[in-house]
């Protein structure tokens, strides 16, 4: 049992138990403060959306651990104005960067091991650094050195509501086995994540579509405290709409598939809709560079699913699956395994293999200019007719990744409302990355923005606290 | 081979190899990825490759109470000894020693019982030195069979197993890889060389795989001693007792040591660890075998301790009857594990070429 009375006298109370976090713990405690983090999720799930992921976007002028040659900030700083169209915070954006580098050694001192990019993530080698073992094994260290250094954790410890006094928040509740209980902190950190595994509120932006999208990562993430504190007026950035979403398998479960559920045969293969409808390039960049404006498209179709048709000469070219998929020896057969009009798929494929043309360049690494003629939407590399037997069907469903949705800081991490800083409320990682990404994404900056804002709202918290 | 164990281990090898994240960790997840579809003996063979250092189950987002249900450590482990279960013949008898503690104490009391009656009908049981006890040919009337016997039967089986995963002529350098990975535990140590995760959760400590390689090395040094004994005795008629700076005892005395000392801090280690991510039905098995090796240990120093004593008669019957009871029981009982490790290393190592 826990003596919940310990949680009286503390100085910082940190909301969530994921990446951001635990680095502001780890910063605060460093630096002297009582901290406790109080975690919505049982232990197995601790961690959030932090125990699915594999990698931070580093920047480094010289080699760094398993990061090759250099990553610039210059260059890191383009690569986030691409995927964002420039809707980008360019001063946070560029302190987040500079202070990468440093997170490298930081996050080895704290027991994170780094391994070489995984079979399959080449092209990420020389930006990303991978975390041996996965995000749940960050989690893990971090746990184990947050509570040698004194950090008090609460599991189970659903945060309610802040009460927001003037430019202070006074206190905290929480919900703890049917209790609510109330702590008064000197100082808060939010790092409670987005708020994507509450669907009605998903569909207040998404509409009734949005139940049939698939949450990658924790069902924790709710986005209860959010919701309370942009209610009292705290300041917000970005939009209800905007998130990180790709296409995943249709089989995920809801919640918590995490990353196995992804699938890669989209640059080789024909995506129709319900209708059996074709409705965007599949062929357009190289996998990493698109995947992730696929979760909008197929939200965008019929009841939000769609289906990659690949066949057998396509099937060893990317990663496997972790759910088989639907296979049959004609078009026809397919169609009505997956419940689609027949006439439509195979005139779709009839179509799309007709419009293909001279197959010499085919590449499967490279943009090969292996393009359709005459077919709209074009296929505009890869596009190699669908034709040789066995054919494979994946099915493909918007999964959502994290919200943008979130609170406004600024470069201390700390929130403000109309009249301007609220002195002791700090925000940290997912639940204020949207004050940095406008739109879009680039891999890996997630645990860059957390693990960079978690140090510096565990550092102003705990001078704060002093 | 059972097939529901395999079926489970191939639903959770699916899963790491669309995830991936476990890669550095040790030799199973390298193999594994190499291939998109795992037949029945690449999972055997999977299987023999790890060594349970538990690095991939407290990694992994998806153990249980999450629905993918994923304890490759587990899964791993009783596929592994299923496939030892299967290679051994006869098969119950494996089944018997992997799963129970009462087949090593039967074998112990029939040691004992065998060399106590032969001591007594041929030997001088008020003897203090032991070759009055039971003279050197008699140990070796009882010894040969009971060291060729299972050399035969645990040979048979890795020619199975070697069969089974498709292995290929052995080359000199793949026997070179796999001693250097054992010399070291490599795969008890994670891609860090932080060690494994074992008896305090996702905690990573060396603890496991030094008492292991204490185990390891105070056996060989053991058996390094009785060849250098029996080399003393035939090719230079110099006959034991040895004094302690001599060949055989200072190889001995510090591998009896280490033995004792390893088997105990593994006990130990074992007790605070969680069944469930090892194989919870050869937990009795293992205890008991770990206990035979490191009493084979106890009672050989003990007759060094008492040897020329009023004791002697009695110690020496009782070390006789661990060793006999350690050795015919080896094709059958986890001191079968390190032989199917070493083939499954040098198996991957000809992958790896
Ligand atoms: C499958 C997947 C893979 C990803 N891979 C990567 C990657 O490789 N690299 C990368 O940079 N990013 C990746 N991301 C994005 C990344 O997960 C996030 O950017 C990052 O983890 C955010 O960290 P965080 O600490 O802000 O949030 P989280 O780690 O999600 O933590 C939020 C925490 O708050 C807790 N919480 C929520 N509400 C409450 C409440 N009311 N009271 C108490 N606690 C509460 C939750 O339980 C959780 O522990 C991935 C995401 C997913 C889903
Ligand atoms: S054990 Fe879990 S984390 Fe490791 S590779 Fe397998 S699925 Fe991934
Ligand atoms: S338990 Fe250790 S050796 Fe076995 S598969 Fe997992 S990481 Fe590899």
């Amino acid at each position: 049992m826990v003596d919940i009375s310990e949680f009286q006298n503390i100085d910082i109370a940190i909301i969530g138990g994921g990446n951001a976090a635990l680095c502001a713990a780890m910063t605060a405690a460093e630096h002297g403060a009582k901290v406790c983090i109080l975690e919505s999720a049982p232990k197995p799930f601790r961690g959030g959306n932090s125990r699915h992921t594999r990698n931070f976007r580093c920047m480094h002028q010289t080699p760094l651990g398993p990061l090759e040659g250099q990553y610039l900030a210059d260059e890191y700083f383009d690569d986030l104005m691409k995927v964002t169209d420039g809707k980008t915070d360019e001063s946070l954006a560029r302190m987040t960067i500079e202070e990468s580098e440093a997170c490298f050694s930081w996050l080895r001192a704290r027991g994170v091991h780094f391994q070489k990019a995984l079979s399959g993530t080449l092209s990420l080698s020389r930006t990303n650094a991978f975390f041996m073992g996965g995000g749940k094994s960050l989690v893990n260290a971090f746990y184990r050195y947050s509570e040698a250094a004194g950090v008090r954790v609460l599991y189970n410890a659903n945060v309610q509501t802040l009460d927001l006094d003037g430019q202070s928040v006074r206190s905290v509740s929480f919900k703890y086995e049917n209790e609510t209980h109330v702590i008064k902190p000197k100082a808060v950190i939010v790092a409670a994540g987005g708020f994507q595994s509450n669907i009605e509120w998903l569909e207040e932006a998404w509409g009734s579509g949005a139940r049939n999208f698939i949450i990658r990562g924790t069902k924790y993430n709710r986005g209860r405290v959010l919701k309370n504190l942009l209610d009292q007026g705290v300041n917000q950035t970005g939009d209800p709409t905007q998130c990180h979403a790709i296409a995943v398998d249709g089989r995920a479960p809801q919640f918590d598939g995490g990353i196995v559920t992804r699938l890669d045969c989209v640059p080789f293969s024909v995506v129709v809709n319900k209708k059996a409808k074709r409705f965007y390039d599949e062929g357009e960049d190289v996998w990493p560079k698109r995947y992730a404006i696929w979760g909008r498209l197929i939200a965008e179709q019929p009841d939000q699913e769609a289906v990659s048709i690949i066949d057998s000469q396509a099937y060893e070219l990317f990663l496997p699956s972790v759910f088989p998929p639907e296979k049959a020896h004609t078009i026809g057969e397919l169609a009505d395994k997956l419940g689609m009009p027949k006439q439509k798929l195979e005139k779709t494929i009839a179509d799309f293999n007709a419009a293909c043309g001279d197959l010499s360049g085919f590449h499967p690494t490279e943009l090969d200019g292996v393009r359709t003629t005459g077919l709209t939407p074009a296929k505009t590399n890869w596009a190699r007719p669908i034709e040789k037997p066995p054919f494979y069907a994946y099915s493909l469903k918007t999964g959502i990744t994290f919200t943008y949705l979130g609170l406004k800081v600024d470069r201390n991490a700390q929130c403000s409302n109309a009249i301007g800083p609220i002195e002791n409320l700090w925000a940290a990682g997912e639940t204020m990355a949207g004050s940095i990404l406008g739109q879009g994404y680039l891999a890996g900056f997630g645990m860059t923005i957390g693990t960079v804002f978690g140090r510096i709202a565990g550092a102003e918290a705990a001078n704060y606290a002093r | 081979m059972r097939g529901e164990l395999i079926e489970e281990a191939r639903r959770q090898a699916t899963i790491c190899n669309a995830c991936r994240y476990c890669e550095s960790y040790c030799s199973v997840f390298p193999a594994l990825h190499e291939q998109r579809s795992l037949a029945d003996m690449d999972i055997v063979q999977l299987a023999n490759l790890c060594h349970n250092c538990r690095g991939c189950y407290y990694a992994c987002q998806y153990t249980t109470p999450h629905e993918f249900n994923i304890n490759l450590p587990n899964a791993l482990a009783e596929v592994r000894r299923d496939s030892w279960e299967e290679f051994a013949w006869p098969t119950p008898l494996a089944r018997a020693f992997h799963r129970k503690a009462w087949p090593s104490i039967l074998v112990i009391m029939i040691g004992f019982t065998l060399i106590f009656g032969i001591a007594k009908l041929f030997g001088d049981l008020s003897g203090n030195d032991f070759y009055q006890v039971l003279s050197h040919s008699l140990m070796i009337s009882i010894f040969l069979p009971a060291f060729v016997f299972p050399f035969i039967a645990l040979s048979l089986s890795l020619r199975r197993y070697w069969k089974s995963v498709g292995g290929k002529p052995i080359k000199a350098k793949d026997i070179i890889a796999t001693f250097r990975q054992v010399a070291t535990m490599k795969d008890l140590a994670a891609g860090h060389g932080q060690g494994c995760n074992f008896e305090d959760e996702d905690k990573f400590s060396q603890a496991r795989r030094y008492a292991h390689q204490a185990i390891m090395y105070g056996f060989l040094l053991c058996f390094a001693s009785t060849t250098s004994g029996t080399i003393l005795h035939y090719v230079f008629d110099i006959p034991a007792p040895y004094p302690l700076f001599s060949i055989p005892k200072l190889l001995g005395v510090p591998g009896g040591i280490l033995m004792v000392l390893g088997c105990a801090y593994m006990i130990v280690l074992k007790k605070r660890s969680n069944p469930n991510i090892g194989d919870p039905g050869a937990w009795n098995g293992d205890l008991a075998f770990i206990a035979l090796l490191g009493l084979v240990a106890f009672t050989g120093l003990a007759l060094w301790v008492g040897a020329n004593t009023a004791l002697t008669a009695w110690l020496l019957i009782i070390h006789l009857a661990t060793v006999f009871a350690l050795f015919i029981s080896a094709p059958y009982s986890k001191m079968a594990h390190g032989f199917y490790r070493l083939m499954a290393l040098i198996r991957d190592a000809q992958r790896i070429d």
